[in-house]
C-alpha cells in the first residue's frame, strides 16, 4: 500500500514537473531562467511538454542566417479566435516560444548546434509582453537578458565557408520596435495565412491549421486565406515570393498601424497602392539611407532604389531593418534586384 | 513655535513619503560597462524615476531606447555627460524614446550613426539643454537629425545644440503642439524643421552656419499633412553659408547654401520680429512643393502666410547655383539682383484664373527696406511680358497674430 502510494505521488510529481504554470506566465516579474516556465520537457534538447506545439511560418524574418524552432502553449479549455489576415487573438496564458540558433555545419545537421537566444511573447493579463533568455556557454540553460547581449558565432555554411555573425539578443525595447502595433505589444509571425501549411509532426503530417483544430487552440476556420508563398520557392512567381518576402519582413513596421507608419512606405501584403509600396516614392526622413537615391523602388534599375541600397547595407545608420540584422541576406537581395531590374514602369 | 516645528515634520513626512511611495532617483557613472548598465536602468525604469548620468564621457556599441512614461533621463551638463556613439555597430539611432511624458536634459549624444535622439509617438516630451552633434565638421556620411521627433504631442526643445546633421538639426515631423526655444543649430544642412505638424511656435533660436537656417515644410503622401499654424519670431536665421551636404533623394538636398528662412506648402505662417542676413543665396523664400504627385489630399502651395516687423540685412550676395533649381531661377529671373524675400507666386489654376480668398493671400509688411521678387503666373506664360513684380508694398496688410502655442 505504501509503496503503490508512493509510486502514485512520484508520478504526480513527475507529471507537475512538465506541466506549464500558467501563473509563471501571467506574473508581472519573469523568471531568471526560461527553465522555470516548463516549457520543455528537455531544455537543452529543446523537446516541448505537453500541450506546447512546434509550427513553422511559410516565409520567415531574416535574422542573419540563424535558425528558428517556434512553439505555441495555449491553455488548456482556451481557444485563439481567427481574425482574418491578423494575428490570431490568442487567449491569456498563452506563450509564443521561439528559439533561435545555428547548425555548427549547415551541410551536416548532426554535428550538432548553438543555441543563441529563447524570445518568449506571453500573453498576460494586459496584454502581450516580450523578453528574451539568452543560452549559456554550456548550452543546459538560458538566462534573462532585459538590456539584451552580443554573441560572437561561427559556423560553416552549405557551401562550406567560414561564416560569422555577432549575434545581437533584442534588449525588451527593442523586442517592441518590430512587435509594436498601434503601440501596443503584438505577435507576427502567427496569422493564419502564414501557417497554411503541412507540418511533419512526430505523429503525422498534416497541415498545421487543421493540426490547430484537432487539438482545439482554434476553431474551424472556414474563410478563404490570402496564403503567402514560401519566398524560397522558385515555382512561383517572383512578384508573390517578392511580396511574401516584403510582408514578412518589412510589412509588420512598414505598415499604417506598424512603427515605421510615419514613413508613409506600406509593404504589407493588403497595400496595394503604387507609390505607398515604394514605387517612385520619395523619401521623407530618410537623411542618409537613402544613398543618394531618388526612389524607394526606381522601376528598371534596382541599383538606384533606395528598398535595396538599404537592404544591401550593414551600416546602423543606413540598413533595413534596423534592428536584428548585421549581415546581408544575399539571396533576398538577388531577388529583389531582379524584381525591381524586371519592373515595367 | 511649536506650531512652525509641526509643520515642519509634516512637510519632511510629506517629502519622505512621496519618495518613498515610488519615485527614486537612480545614479549611474560611466564605466566598461556602461552599455548594458545604462540600457538595463533605462528598463527598469517606473513612472516618476530619475535617471542621472554623472559627468563623465560614457561609449556605447549600441542604440540605447527609453520606453517607459513620465520619467527624467538626465546627464549633470551638456558639456558634462557625454554620450559617444563613435563606435556604434547596431541601433539606427543613439537614443530612441516610444514613451510619454519624458523629458531628456543636460548631456550631449556624439557621431551617432544615424539619428541622435528619435522620439516616436509620444504624448508629451521635454528635450531640454541637450547637445547632438557630428564632431567631424559638415559630412555626407553624418547621422540625419539630431533631435526627431516625430507623431508625437506636445514637444518641447528649449535650450538645445545641434550640430551637424546631415538633414535637419532640430526636426520635428508629423507632430502637434511644439515649441522650439533658446536653442542653437549650426553646420546641419536644414538648421531647424518643421514638417508636416501643426501648432509649433519656434522662437528665441539662432540658426546659423547651416545650409538652410529654418524651413517650414509640407510633403505629401503621408499619414499627417496640411502643415498649419506656425510661428517663427525672434530668432536669428543668419550666415547660413554652409555647401548642402545632403545626401541626394531628400528634400532637403535642394536647398540652397545660403537660405535663411524656407517657408513650403504650409498654411498660416506667421514670421515676425526675426533678424535674417547673411544669406548668400536668399533670405526668406515661400515656395510651392516641387515635384508631382497623385496624392488628391495634398495642397502643394503655401497659403495665409505673414511676414512682419523682421529685420532683413544682407543677402543673395553668393547664390548657390549648383544646388536644386531656386537659386539658379531666381539669379536669372532677379537679373543677379538678388531680393531678401521670394515668392515663387504659383497658385492653384483656379486662383490664377479668379483671385486668392483674401485671408489665403501673402501679408508682407513693415520689414524696414527689405526687397521682394515674385513671379507672376499670367505673364509668366504669355510671351513678351516681364513676369518679374518686385512692388512690395502691394503685399501690405493686417496681421491677424496666430494664437500662442501652450504645453499640455
Amino acid at each position: 500500500m505504501q509503496k503503490v502510494l508512493l509510486l502514485l505521488l512520484t508520478s504526480i510529481v513527475i507529471t507537475s514537473l512538465h506541466a506549464i504554470d500558467n501563473n509563471i506566465i501571467l506574473q508581472e516579474k519573469f523568471p531568471k531562467k526560461l527553465s522555470e516556465f516548463s516549457f520543455f520537457k528537455d531544455t537543452h534538447a529543446q523537446i516541448p511538454s505537453d500541450g506546447v506545439i512546434p509550427y513553422e511560418l511559410i516565409s520567415s524574418l531574416f535574422s542573419d542566417y540563424s535558425y528558428k524552432q517556434r512553439w505555441v502553449y495555449v491553455p488548456e479549455g482556451k481557444k485563439a479566435n481567427f481574425i482574418k489576415d491578423e494575428v490570431f487573438d490568442f487567449p491569456i496564458g498563452s506563450a509564443l516560444i521561439k528559439t533561435f540558433y545555428y547548425p555548427i555545419d549547415e551541410r551536416d545537421e548532426t554535428l550538432g548546434k548553438r543555441l543563441m537566444e529563447t524570445r518568449l511573447l506571453l500573453r498576460k493579463n494586459d496584454g502581450w509582453d516580450a523578453v528574451s533568455y539568452a543560452w549559456n556557454e554550456t548550452q543546459d540553460e538560458a538566462f534573462i537578458k532585459k538590456a539584451g547581449k552580443t554573441i560572437l558565432n561561427e559556423w560553416i555554411d552549405f557551401n562550406g565557408e567560414n561564416r560569422s555573425v555577432r549575434y545581437r539578443v533584442p534588449n525588451k525595447n527593442q523586442c517592441k520596435e518590430c512587435h509594436a502595433k498601434n503601440d501596443l505589444v503584438t505577435p507576427i509571425g502567427p496569422k493564419a495565412r502564414n501557417l497554411d501549411k503541412v507540418f511533419n509532426y512526430p505523429d503525422e503530417s498534416i497541415n498545421q491549421l487543421t493540426k490547430w483544430m484537432k487539438v482545439e487552440y482554434i476553431d474551424k476556420i472556414d474563410v478563404k486565406l490570402n496564403t503567402p508563398v514560401d519566398w524560397e520557392d522558385e515555382h512561383v512567381s517572383l512578384d508573390a515570393r517578392v511580396k511574401s518576402y516584403l510582408d514578412i519582413n518589412c510589412g509588420h513596421c512598414h505598415s499604417s498601424t506598424g512603427g515605421a507608419n510615419s514613413t508613409g512606405l506600406y509593404l504589407d501584403l493588403t497595400e496595394n497602392r503604387p507609390t505607398h509600396r515604394g514605387i517612385f516614392k520619395k523619401p521623407v526622413a530618410t537623411g542618409r539611407g537613402s544613398g543618394g537615391h531618388q526612389y524607394s523602388i526606381s522601376p528598371g534599375n534596382s541599383e538606384e532604389s533606395i528598398l535595396l541600397y538599404r537592404m544591401i547595407s550593414i551600416d546602423p545608420g543606413v540598413m533595413m531593418p534596423e534592428s536584428g540584422r548585421s549581415l546581408s541576406h544575399n539571396e533576398a537581395i538577388d531577388m529583389i534586384r531582379e524584381w525591381i531590374d524586371k519592373m515595367e514602369i | 513655535m511649536a506650531k512652525k516645528m509641526q509643520n515642519l515634520v509634516f512637510y519632511i513626512l510629506i517629502i519622505f513619503f512621496s519618495f518613498s511611495l515610488g519615485a527614486k532617483q537612480i545614479v549611474l557613472g560611466s564605466n566598461n560597462n556602461s552599455q548594458e548598465e545604462i540600457q538595463e536602468a533605462l528598463i527598469d525604469l517606473e513612472p516618476g524615476d530619475v535617471l542621472t548620468l554623472e559627468a563623465g564621457e560614457y561609449f556605447f556599441e549600441d542604440g540605447l531606447s527609453l520606453d517607459v512614461d513620465d520619467v527624467i533621463f538626465e546627464g549633470s551638463g551638456i558639456d558634462d555627460t557625454i554620450l559617444n556613439f563613435e563606435n556604434q555597430i547596431s541601433g539606427a539611432q543613439g537614443l530612441l524614446i516610444t514613451s510619454n511624458g519624458v523629458t531628456i536634459r543636460d548631456f550631449a549624444i556624439l557621431d551617432a550613426k544615424g539619428d541622435a535622439i528619435k522620439v516616436i509617438g509620444a504624448e508629451g516630451i521635454d528635450m531640454v539643454r541637450l547637445r547632438t552633434e557630428w564632431t567631424g565638421g559638415p559630412k555626407e556620411t553624418n547621422g540625419a537629425y539630431g533631435f526627431y521627433p516625430v507623431e508625437s504631442k506636445d514637444v518641447l526643445i528649449d535650450g538645445c545644440v545641434a550640430i551637424g546633421a546631415s538633414d535637419a538639426g532640430i526636426y520635428v515631423g508629423q507632430s502637434q503642439n511644439i515649441i522650439v526655444k533658446n536653442s542653437v543649430a549650426q553646420y546641419n544642412v536644414a538648421g531647424i524643421e518643421i514638417e508636416n505638424s501643426f501648432y509649433a511656435d519656434v522662437f528665441d533660436n539662432l540658426a546659423s552656419h547651416n545650409t538652410g537656417g529654418i524651413l517650414i515644410f509640407d510633403l505629401p503622401d503621408l499619414p499627417q499633412q496640411g502643415g498649419h499654424h506656425v510661428r517663427v519670431f525672434r530668432n536669428k536665421a543668419i550666415n547660413n553659408d554652409t555647401d548642402n551636404f545632403a545626401p541626394e533623394g531628400n528634400i532637403v538636398g535642394e536647398v540652397p547654401r545660403g537660405t535663411g528662412i524656407i517657408i513650403q506648402a504650409n498654411s498660416d505662417v506667421e514670421v515676425f520680429d526675426n533678424d535674417i542676413y547673411g544669406n548668400g543665396t536668399v533670405n526668406l523664400s515661400i515656395v510651392t512643393y516641387g515635384y508631382e504627385t497623385d496624392d488628391e489630399n495634398y495642397n502643394p502651395h503655401p497659403k495665409s502666410i505673414q511676414i512682419h516687423g523682421n529685420r532683413f540685412g544682407d543677402g543673395g550676395f553668393d547664390p548657390d547655383l549648383a544646388t536644386g533649381e531656386l537659386a539658379a531661377i531666381l539669379f536669372e529671373l532677379s537679373k543677379g539682383d538678388m531680393p531678401d524675400i521670394f515668392w515663387d507666386g504659383i497658385l492653384p489654376t483656379n486662383q490664377i484664373l479668379f483671385g486668392q480668398p483674401v485671408e489665403e493671400r501673402l501679408l508682407i509688411t513693415d520689414n524696414g527696406d527689405a526687397t521682394f521678387l515674385t513671379i507672376n503666373p499670367i505673364k509668366y506664360i504669355l510671351p513678351f511680358f516681364d513676369p518679374v513684380e518686385r512692388d512690395i508694398a502691394e503685399y501690405a496688410g493686417v496681421i491677424r497674430p496666430l494664437a500662442e502655442v501652450v504645453l499640455n
